[in-house]
């Protein structure tokens, strides 16, 4: 943790340097916006977090662990794919949830097929999706988006 | 009157917050233990969170004032190549939201031309590419985690996006749906 966010620090220190030299009004108006938008971003976040502190209180770690941890295997994967797939919870939930579930015990594959299967497949958002797209566009693109997903999450399984 | 309002709405929103330190303070002197493992737990969050969503926030407006929607939208039609599908990935990455908050966008550059490709390549990239999303992902899984995960999505929804097209041809409309 600290040494990504270090690393990150860096990234982000060379960027604003760089906008900084080439255009030091634009680079205020970015740093305004940033901050409009943290400042937007700042309460649900919080009320997220103390959800799931309260969350995690009342579910205890062992029932996550035995579902999708370290010995749940290809149960776990396909638990995790088909929760992924039909539920839709936002990155900022879904990423501390991630990061929980990896201490934990549970493997790259499984935190990587939810992850991936939250973010490209939404069996809740189908109806809206089909009236954009239509039924054939709009089934197809879940049903391709769920494979790639189960072989990024092997892949990632495989190489973390 | 109108700072009134603006104070009201403030604690409105935080009221969830406000409630949760009055519930630690008080449950710190009276010795309540799930008080307690709740606050530990919520303390781990939030140091957590504090300590990149700064950074992520401040690459998020330079990206903004850099890349205007507006300059990405014209290149991404029939005959754009490399170059258009280059252009959607950025542009998908630009935004933020979850992905019914990309349906909105893809009439909008079906509107303007761009090929059934670029518009599934574009739902790909705005899925999992979008740079506010990578930052929270290398907080919270790593770098090592976030780049092998989008190298190996890359080339994935770049195929979709080759395949949709194969499949739906020049039929594939996207329609506009009102709220």
């Amino acid at each position: 943790m600290l040494n990504n966010t270090i690393i990150f620090g860096i990234v982000t220190g060379i960027a604003l340097l760089a906008s900084f030299i080439f255009d030091k009004k634009k680079t205020i108006l970015g740093l305004k916006k940033g901050w409009k938008m943290l400042f937007n971003i700042l309460h649900p976040f919080l009320n997220i977090l103390i959800l799931i502190s309260v969350v995690l209180f009342f579910i205890p770690s062992s029932l996550i662990v035995k579902y999708l941890g370290a010995n749940s295997g290809w149960l776990g994967f396909g638990i995790a794919a088909i929760i992924g797939s039909i539920t839709l919870i936002p990155g900022f939930i879904s990423y501390p949830l991630a990061a929980t579930l990896l201490k934990q015990g549970a493997t790259y594959g499984v935190v990587a097929v939810f992850m991936i299967t939250l973010m490209m497949v939404g069996i809740v958002t189908l109806p809206l999706e089909i009236k954009y797209f239509g039924k054939k566009a709009a089934i197809l693109r879940n049903v391709f988006n769920f494979i790639a997903a189960i072989i990024i999450g092997i892949m990632m399984g495989w190489l973390m | 009157m109108n700072k009134k309002l603006i104070a009201n709405k403030h604690l409105k929103n935080y009221a969830w917050v406000i409630l949760f330190v009055i519930f630690s303070v008080v449950s710190y002197f009276i010795g309540f233990k799930p008080g307690a493992v709740i606050y530990s737990n919520f303390n781990e969050f939030f140091i957590e969170m504090i300590s990149f969503i700064p950074l992520l926030f401040i690459l998020i407006g330079l990206f903004d004032v850099w890349f205007p929607k507006e300059v990405l939208e014209k290149h991404i039609g029939k005959e754009s190549g490399i170059k258009g599908i280059l252009l959607v990935i950025l542009l998908a990455m630009l935004q933020a939201g979850p992905l019914y908050g990309a349906f909105p966008v893809a009439y909008i550059l079906h509107k303007k031309g761009a090929s059934v490709k670029n518009i599934f390549i574009y739902l790909g990239a705005f899925s999992s590419m979008k740079i506010p999303m990578l930052g929270i992902e290398i907080g919270y899984l790593g770098i090592k985690f976030t780049i092998l995960r989008t190298l190996i999505s890359l080339p994935l929804f770049i195929l979709i996006g080759y395949v949709m097209e194969k499949i739906l041809g020049k039929d594939f409309e996207v329609k506009e749906v009102k709220a």
